[in-house]
């Protein structure tokens, strides 16, 4: 890996794909079914260095496609292993069939997926289509707004996905060559304060036990297919409050505490925007500048998407006048961006409701700048003042 | 289904013991049946190595009859019964 400094141990300017390679490296997984794809590629890359070069133990199978590498990743998981690989955008697409497969059979596998746009037309930048294309395949999802964030996510995915109220897959994200090819400071953590966090996994199933065979992939019917959905369901739900105990845990082993989003400003705030992913970081600027002018605007970044902590959102939104979620994926529904039916769902509950609009932007790593922000601010005061919605739904950065 | 008895199902659908094939019985899946003639069977038992649902009975090394429980009537044993002996015909589950 390189620009690790020796001198400040602790200390390291990576990118996103070297801080997730170097993450896996500590992790040092049982097995690591992968096929590289841009903007991931840097991740499989330099973490098959590291098999290579025997820093780590794992079991590094090339495979001939991404529905390959997840259905290596499902076969190494149900034989007991702890599994990981990464993907991006049309390889995430091509992994969808074994997606459902690998958390319906609840196996905790871990993936990387480094998110870039879907085509056509064909795309290899940032945005959000992949990973919110592959959201109800019951997979636990995190978010990174930064290169720390990123390697931070990817340890407690491990426990969080292995916990035994949960064991379900989970998906780290972070922006496709925004973060995960932009270099950025960070803490690291050691070897051994890694492997002391995730602790060793024991599968309560393996495979390879000839003693005790079992069967995985059964048929199901009428009287059971539901039921096991319902479990999936139920251990989803639970999976919420294992984030939470994990973060904590986090922040107070390392001090960097985790929670299911981050509030910026947000106590007294009167205008927000929501916002995924490292887009957070530059309308953090813009609420500052807005602040300085003595605007009460803030925002609220979710980390945790899968399951959506629609409650605690809600519950963080208490207050607020007006709401735009940013999307950086459509649905193509007519009804703008995934996050924003979800938030505006969420917020129904609460007595005095909001004005929430859907504001797409970004696609295909189109840039999004503290302007940008500052004109959907600059809205929402509008949509405050009057309490009016012009636009509910609409293409900004276009 | 008791509501016990679906919180005790195995997560993910995983049957955590092996040989309970046994216990689903798919002989309700047969149109054709088996019909041995003994007096043709030589006992050579292939039609024991080629079925695919361990349906073939037998006793002593010898050919004894079908698993009408698990036999789902492919045929593959009358068809691989060799072609001088022929003993084993399929035959209408109706008739």
């Amino acid at each position: 890996m390189m620009a690790i400094s020796t001198a400040t141990k602790k200390q390291a300017g990576l990118t996103g794909n070297s801080a997730v390679a170097y993450a896996m490296k500590q992790i040092n997984p049982d097995v690591c079914p992968a096929y590289p794809i841009t903007p991931s590629t840097g991740v499989v890359e330099e973490f098959s260095s590291y098999v290579a070069d025997g820093a780590v133990e794992t079991e590094f199978i090339t495979v001939e496609s991404e529905h390959s590498a997840m259905s290596a990743c499902i076969g190494a998981s149900a034989a007991g292993a702890r599994v990981m690989t990464a993907t991006s955008s049309q390889g995430l697409a091509l992994m969808w069939e074994m997606l459902y497969i690998a958390s319906g059979m609840r196996l905790p596998i871990i993936l990387t997926n480094v998110n870039r746009a879907l085509s056509a037309p064909i795309n290899i930048h940032c945005d959000h289509s992949d990973s919110m294309g592959a959201r109800d395949s019951g997979w636990i999802q995190l978010y990174s707004e930064t290169v720390q964030e990123a390697y931070d996510n990817l340890f407690q995915a491990v426990r969080i996905a292995e916990d035994k109220d949960v064991l379900l897959p989970a998906m780290v994200c972070l922006d496709g060559f925004i973060t995960s090819h932009a270099i950025e400071n960070l803490t690291l953590l050691e070897d051994s304060e890694v492997q002391e966090f995730i602790g060793e996994y024991r599968a309560e199933h393996t495979l390879l036990d000839t003693d005790n065979p079992i069967t995985y992939g059964a048929m199901t019917l009428q009287d059971s297919y539901m039921i096991f959905k319902h479990q999936q369901s139920e251990a989803m739900a639970r999976a919420k409050d294992v984030v939470k105990r994990v973060g904590k845990e986090f922040g107070e082993k390392f001090g960097r505490g985790y929670g299911l989003f981050e509030e910026y400003m947000l106590d007294d705030a009167e205008e927000a925007v929501v916002v995924l992913n490292s887009a957070a970081g530059t309308t953090k600027v813009a609420v500052d500048e807005l602040r300085k002018a003595g605007r009460k605007v803030g925002l609220l970044k979710p980390r945790l998407f899968r399951p959506f902590p629609f409650r605690e959102i809600a519950g963080a939104m208490k207050g607020v006048k007006a709401i735009a979620v940013l999307d950086r994926a459509d649905s193509m529904s007519g009804f703008g961006g995934p996050l924003f039916t979800e938030t505006r769902s969420a917020l129904y509950e609460l007595e005095a409701r909001p004005k929430v609009v859907s504001r797409i932007f970004g696609l295909g790593g189109r840039d999004f700048k503290v302007k940008d922000a500052v004109e959907v601010f600059d809205e929402l005061q509008k949509i405050k003042k009057t309490g009016k919605v012009e636009t509910l739904t609409k293409y900004i950065t276009l | 289904m008791k509501t016990e008895e679906k919180r005790d199902l195995p997560r993910g659908g995983v049957i955590d013991r092996g040989g309970s094939a046994a216990e689903y019985s798919t002989g309700g899946w047969r149109k054709l049946r088996p019909l041995l003639d003994k007096d043709k069977c030589t006992n050579c038992l292939i039609c024991w190595v080629m079925c695919p649902d361990s349906a073939i009975i037998t006793e002593d090394g010898k050919m004894v009859g079908f698993d009408l429980e698990h036999c789902k009537g492919c045929g593959i044993c009358a068809v691989e019964c060799p072609d001088k002996v022929k003993a084993i015909t399929m035959e209408e589950e109706a008739e």
